[in-house]
Order: structure tokens, then sequence, then C-alpha cells
């Protein structure tokens, strides 16, 4: 699965930064038929979790109602450096990761 | 033999029920608000979503909601959940926060099955429960695909 | 239900609008959509597409067949190598005589010098490499240029376009230039042009070829489709790359 995310590449401490995630993933409804005629069962990304030097900051718990291709922007405050984990998960259980690192500056 | 009297006490019937079918029908998202809520008062207000008014196509709408909170350990948002009272399951999505977020904001971009009056639902960290809601009028592409 | 209303709406707009209008300069197809689609794709990250250009450029350095080589084994970087290319496609294949497009380049170069299968039309993976390919000369002007080789080719494409087809008895030129700029239910018309391919549609919740959209365009007019990558649309595309002319590339483009 690709996605791509975006970090600011530095924050000052405090600071309230955005956080933006795209994950290339069809979000399957479950009510749509292939040109067979055969429904197409449900898959969709139905967990997000993003872990800020291993402490929850956001979590995403998605149906078939989120457009395809699943795009998200939230925020968190910049404390320390570190590591930004994401992770993901389909109704097929397919998983995805990506790591960005985040560097703190200031008091 | 049916006679005017019991004509009558059939469209008493009928219209009794028809009338709960359409209280049912107003608010689909009933149950799944008590869920949520676990029986607490939902208070309307605190809550926006910014959404185009007339959006191009229901399988990817944008839309942004945002809680007025300041966020802090005392007093922040610990979830916002999306709802459709026409989409086929009404649970768009659900998400977690916390204090560490500093801004209780989110964006993301929906599917909307047909016009509609979306609903966000806020549940602060003293337990209670604020809503703000947008019309959306979904249009559609003249141009369709060969499917 | 839908269908049969768009019929009718397509019947109501030739009869009421019998006027032509005559194109002067090109307008891309993106300044007629809606503030939503224009800002998805302006915003390189909000816009979907750029998951199809991230993935092809994956792909460009992954060998493929049994020669274990990848793109970038020949042409290293894609941002110089492949730098203007897309604006000059499609082409006249020297070595076959026939107009090939990007999609058709890179199995070609697949067969050629990989030796690995084609990539089937419109699998992620043709789509993802011809998305990134093409990516690399976004805002450069299209510069098809009509030559010997091509001229019959460019023809054919004329004629293609101008030609009356499907139950609808509509020919491009009915809707994307003398109705251009005009209502059709929701939509406004636009001048079809190709700049934007592949390109993320809301309607199709994907990234596709410019051949998936002549081929909805046909299914609009209850034409046959034409199959992708035939003869017929590839000779439409180099028509309408020609007819781009003073447009730029915009490479994944957004539409509705």
């Amino acid at each position: 699965m690709i996605a791509r995310i975006q970090v600011p590449a530095t924050a000052k401490r405090g600071e309230v930064i955005s956080i933006r995630v795209a994950i290339q993933h069809p979000m399957e409804t479950g009510f749509r038929f292939d040109v067979n005629g055969r429904a197409v069962p449900k898959n969709v990304i139905n967990s997000l979790i993003v872990r800020y030097n291993d402490a929850e900051i956001f979590r995403a718990e998605m149906g078939s109602g989120v457009a395809a291709n699943p795009s998200l922007q939230f925020f968190t405050l910049a404390r320390d450096s570190g590591e930004l984990v994401f992770q993901w998960v389909d109704d097929a259980g397919q998983r995805g990761e990506e790591r960005v690192q985040l560097a703190v500056t200031g008091p | 033999m049916p006679n005017r009297r019991n004509f009558l006490a059939w469209c008493a019937g009928v219209w009794g029920m028809s009338a709960g079918l359409a209280r049912a029908q107003a608010d689909p998202l009933a149950a799944l608000v008590r869920d949520l809520t676990g029986g607490a008062r939902l208070s309307a207000g605190r809550v926006s979503i910014d959404t185009p008014r007339l959006a191009d196509n229901g399988h990817s709408v944008p839309l942004k909601v945002s809680v007025d909170n300041p966020m802090t350990a005392a007093n922040h948002v610990r979830s916002i959940t999306l709802l459709s009272p026409r989409n086929p399951r009404p649970l768009i999505a659900k998400f977690v926060l916390g204090p560490h977020a500093g801004r209780a904001e989110v964006s993301t971009r929906v599917r909307l099955n047909g016009s509609q009056i979306v609903l966000a639902i806020a549940e602060l960290s003293d337990g209670s429960f604020w809503s703000g809601s947008a019309e959306v009028e979904v249009t559609e592409s003249a141009c369709l695909d060969a499917g | 239900m839908i269908r049969r209303f768009l019929q009718a709406g397509v019947v109501a707009l030739l009869l009421m609008q019998s006027v032509a209008l005559a194109a002067t300069s090109p307008r891309s197809g993106i300044t007629y959509a809606g503030a939503d689609v224009r800002a998805l794709q302006a915003d390189d990250f909000a816009n979907p597409g750029m998951l199809w250009v991230a993935r092809g450029e994956k792909l460009w350095s992954t060998p493929a067949g049994r020669n274990n080589k990848a793109c970038a084994s020949c042409h290293q970087e894609a941002a110089s190598s492949m730098k203007g290319v897309a604006a000059r496609y499609p082409r006249i294949d020297t070595a076959t005589g026939k107009v090939i497009n990007i999609e058709g380049r890179i199995n070609t170069c697949r067969e050629r010098n990989q030796a690995a299968d084609p990539l089937q039309y419109e699998s992620e993976e043709l789509l993802a490499l011809t998305a990134y390919v093409a990516h690399q000369s976004r805002g450069m002007p299209v510069a098809v240029v009509a030559d010997a080789a091509n001229r019959p080719h460019l023809e054919r494409g004329r004629e293609i376009y101008y030609r009356r087809q499907g139950q609808m008895n509509l020919a491009c030129v009915n809707c994307h230039e003398q109705n251009a700029g005009r209502k059709l239910l929701a939509e406004t018309i636009s001048e079809g042009h190709g700049n934007a391919y592949p390109a993320y549609r809301l309607e199709w919740q994907a990234t596709g070829s410019l051949h998936r959209r002549l081929r909805a365009c046909y299914f609009g007019v209850r034409a046959v489709m034409p199959a992708f990558g035939s003869d017929e649309l590839l000779d439409l595309e180099l028509y309408l790359a020609r007819r781009a002319t003073g447009l730029t590339v915009e490479t994944p483009g957004v539409r509705r």
C-alpha cells in the first residue's frame, strides 16, 4: 500500500503541528459489483493509529463512508524530538506502516 | 362485511403506523447517537463542520470538523464522530483525540449517498456531548463512466 | 433512469443551443472545474493522483523481467531523462511505424529491453508508471508537431473527432467545441483536452488513463467503445494532443 505522510521536519516545542496522511486504498463499500456481476466484498481501512514516541496521539476508526484513497489531516503538540509511527489495517487484514522523524527545537 | 365504523378504525391504524414510520425515518441516527452518548444529553453547539454546500460528487466530499475547545489536560475533546442520515452505514468515522492534539480539528473526505444533513458529535473530557451539522447538496458529473 | 435522463438532457441541450461557439485559445479542463477540484489538483499532497505518481516512482527503480533491469537502469533519474517526454507524445514508433503513447512506450521498453511481459492497459502498475513519467513534464507546453510520418494518423484522429456516432449521433466536436463552457445537467462541458491524463476522477475514485476517459465519452453517446490502446483511440489521442497546443501538461490532473 502506497502512503504519503506530511509532517514538518522541524517544529518548536509547544507548537501545534499539522499532520496529513494519504493512503492508496479503494475503500470498497461492499455495495459494488464487478464487470461480471459479482459483488465486491467490503474492504476498507478500518483503523489508523498514530503514535508519537510510543504514545497514541490520534486514532481513526473508519467505515465505508470514508472516501476512496483516504486522506486525513489532524494536529498534535510538538513535545520532544522523536518518531511518529503510522499504522493501519484493512478488513482483509492487510497492514501498512510508515515512520517519520520530527526534530523539536527550543526550550 | 366492512362497515363505516371499522373502515375509520382501519384508517386510524394505518395513519398511526405511517406516523411511526415517518418518525423513525426522520431520525435514522437516533439509535447510533444513543449508543454513542450512553443516553447522556446531547447539546447543540461548539462543533462546526466545514464542507461545500454543493458537493461535486458524492464519492468524495471534503469535510473539516472542528470543536471550540482549549484542548488542555483538564478540558479537551476525547473523540469526534461523523454520522450520515442517508448512508447505508450511517457511522462514517470516529476520530479519537486527546489533550496532546493541541487543536480539536480533523479534515477528511467522505462518501455521501445523496443530499443530506451531516452530523458531527464531540465527546468532551467532562463527559458532555456536543453536536454540529452541515447541509450538503450532492451533485454528480453528467459524464458517467462505462462502469 | 439517470442514463435516460442524461440522454434527454443531451438532446434538449443540442436542440436549444444550435449556435456554434468558435474556440479561440484552448482552455484546460481544470478551468471549468469547481473550487474543490481545482484546490485538489493544485495541492500536491491533497491531489490523490500523486499516490499513483508515488507508486510509479517506486516501480521506476524496481527491476522487472528476465534481464533484471529497472527503468532506472537505463534512464537513471526520471526527473531529467523523462522531462518533456510526455509533452511530445504520442509519437510514431520508428520500429513499427505505428502511433505509440506513453503506455505503449513503457510496454515496448519492457518487452524489448527488460524482457518482461507487457503490463495490462489500465492496470495499477501501468497507470502508476505512466503517471510518473508524464508528471516529469508537468508545466511544460504540449508540443506534438505534425510531420510527414504522423500526418495520416493526425488526419484520421481529426476524422474521428468530427465523426458523428452512437445512438445519440454525436461527435466530439458537438460537445467539446460547439458547446464548451455550457451546462450539461450539473456539468460544465470542457473543451475535452487530454493534457491532465492520467488523471484522478472523483467519479472513478481512482486514477485512470486518457483512453478510459475517451471510452467513457463513447459510452456517453452510446457508441461502440474501442479497445484500450486500439489504433482508433491512439489516433484520437494524437489529434487531441496536437489540438491541445498552447496548454501545459498537468499530470496528475483531478477531474470531477
